[in-house]
């Protein structure tokens, strides 16, 4: 079967700084997989990549086996079922959200991708109410709470009911409560054809968000496998930057050994 | 450690967009201009102070300024936010500009202050001048406080406003938030790093500094803003919906209005 995105060499710097270094690897249509990686380790510049919102410096992207290139991207054939089908949920929700109000953020795709007047009311109305922001549509963006941003910046996407979701640190900075609704919504695709590619380093999230992981390390791929085959690897965790040495003392005697802050481990 | 005049400044832009976003909540209740369409608030005041521009006499002006008034009160916009916001710092900057108008203009002269003669056409210059701009700002401030942003931009792109234009608007009043937020949060750290008080070399050289700071990362917000445009679809022609439809009511109010701005126009020729 043809991969959905299959890199092949890419490399990607910003000015001289190397963000991507002969990245390799393969996405597969329907899948859930988590780019897990420490700050820095090039997860969001490949997010950006997949979304056609850069290209390689070296290598070569290809969607559906077809070869992405900015020239591509330019033609309206090409882009704007592309965008109809491969969102992107940025980090920052303030970078997202720069309509002056929620309902106007949310109708900005469908709108530019020149769907009908009644399909943009109809679906616009449709996410409000499936991401429980009705009570907030006529709200500007920059009075909600951080939570509430972040639900406005997936709405923003998934009123195009796209087949690929690239979320981008989708829980990072947000209260508990936040983080489970975000959670609980990414779980609600599991089994479903959409292909939810999530770029985080919380390893506390990943079990519940991916079924398949890849460890990127310094632009590089370092490792890939199942959740629990990669978070029970500490040595690779440890050079990932991805947990921490933990030093204490038993009895006098100081010892060191990997430590995760996970709240979400626990018995029933 | 004390502000420094640019810290205060920030500090003042914050202050001041903060009362910007609790002015959308009178635009949220019912009144006068509030139960009008958008187009119809921003055509209907704009000639108002098309009217109150063209009008050469002070009572005319003075109706107007009245019929602001009552506007405001039937809207549910305080008179005293109007007087502390509004009146006092129109009066205070054209007070200014409007004084010397009371010694130099030509005319009879009604009173002397020294070897200098107060004339009646000066105290009436004066008097139209600062008169002119506290009716023409109240209107103006009656559509911003009755009016979500969000509304006043739909307007006027109904009302052909290039949509260049308007995005660029939108865009000016969401982001200046966070980047005041973030001016004051970099002053803020700076402040809590600092022991003593900078000599104003020092000072300048921080300011400069954190406006370096803060233009790269308007550029960097920028450049993200607008990835995240084109991510969803963005081709450089923005697509808007308005969804308004005019009553009965928004007729009859904007020939109110145009009829009302006509005869102050021919009454104060």
């Amino acid at each position: 079967m043809t991969p959905l995105f299959e890199l092949r060499d890419v490399c990607f710097d910003y000015e001289g700084i190397p963000a991507l270094r002969g990245l390799s690897l393969q996405i597969n249509r329907s899948e859930r997989l988590a780019l897990l990686g420490a700050n820095g380790s090039g997860k969001s510049t490949l997010l950006r990549m997949l979304d056609g919102l850069c290209s390689p410096s070296q290598g070569s992207l290809h969607f559906e086996a077809r070869q992405l290139t900015a020239e591509l991207l330019q033609r309206d054939d090409f882009a704007l079922p592309f965008r109809r089908r491969v969102a992107l949920v940025f980090q920052n929700p303030d970078v997202q959200l720069f309509n002056p109000t929620v309902f106007d953020e949310v109708a900005f795709a469908p709108l530019q991708l020149g769907w009908s007047r009644e399909q943009v009311l109809s679906r616009v109305e449709q996410t409000l109410e499936y991401m429980r922001l009705t009570g907030v549509r006529d709200r500007p963006p920059y009075r909600l709470s951080g939570g509430e941003k972040k639900r406005v910046a997936l709405a923003s996407v998934l009123v195009l009911d796209p087949e690929v979701l690239l979320l981008d640190e989708p829980t990072a900075t947000l209260d508990p409560r936040s983080q489970s609704q975000i959670i609980d919504l990414i779980q609600e695709w599991k089994g479903s054809s959409k292909t939810v590619i999530s770029a985080t380093h919380q390893l506390e999230i990943v079990e519940d968000i991916a079924d398949r992981v890849i460890l990127l390390e310094e632009g590089k791929v370092a490792a890939m496998g199942a959740p629990a085959e990669i978070l029970s690897n500490n040595e690779l965790l440890l050079r990932a930057n991805l947990v921490h040495a933990h030093r204490h003392s038993h009895n006098g005697v100081v010892h060191s050994h990997p430590h995760i802050h996970s709240h979400s481990k626990h018995e029933h | 450690m004390s502000r420094s005049f640019l810290e205060s400044t920030t500090v003042g832009f914050g202050r001041a967009f903060t009362r910007a976003m609790l002015s959308e909540t009178t635009a949220q209740q019912r009144g006068l201009l509030q139960s009008l369409d958008p187009r119809v608030r921003v055509v209907g005041l704009f000639a108002l102070v098309l009217a109150v521009e063209l009008s050469r006499k002070i009572a005319v002006v003075a109706a107007l300024l009245v019929v602001a008034v009552v506007m405001a009160v039937a809207s549910r916009v305080s008179i005293f936010t109007l007087a502390k916001r509004v009146w006092l710092i129109a009066l205070g900057f054209t007070g200014v500009i409007a004084l010397p108008a009371i010694f130099v203009t030509p005319g009879r002269p009604i009173a002397a202050l020294g070897t200098v003669a107060i004339t009646e056409q000066g105290l009436r210059t004066a008097a139209l001048l600062v008169l002119r701009v506290e009716t023409a700002v109240t209107f103006t401030t009656l559509l911003v406080l009755c009016t979500p942003w969000s509304h006043v931009l739909k307007a006027l792109r109904a009302l052909r406003l290039p949509k260049e234009a308007i995005v660029m608007l939108a865009m000016t009043y969401r982001y200046v938030f966070l980047l005041v937020e973030t001016a004051s949060q970099m002053f803020e750290s700076r402040r809590s790093r600092t022991v003593g008080v900078l000599k104003p070399q020092g000072q300048r050289r921080m300011a400069a500094r954190t406006a370096g700071v803060l233009l790269s990362k308007s550029f960097a917000l920028s450049d993200n803003v607008y990835l995240a445009m084109q991510s969803r679809g963005f081709r450089g022609d923005v697509q808007v919906l308005s969804d308004w439809r005019l009553t009965m009511w928004d007729f009859i109010a904007l020939f109110g209005f145009l009829l009302a701005g006509s005869f102050a126009v021919w009454m104060g020729r």
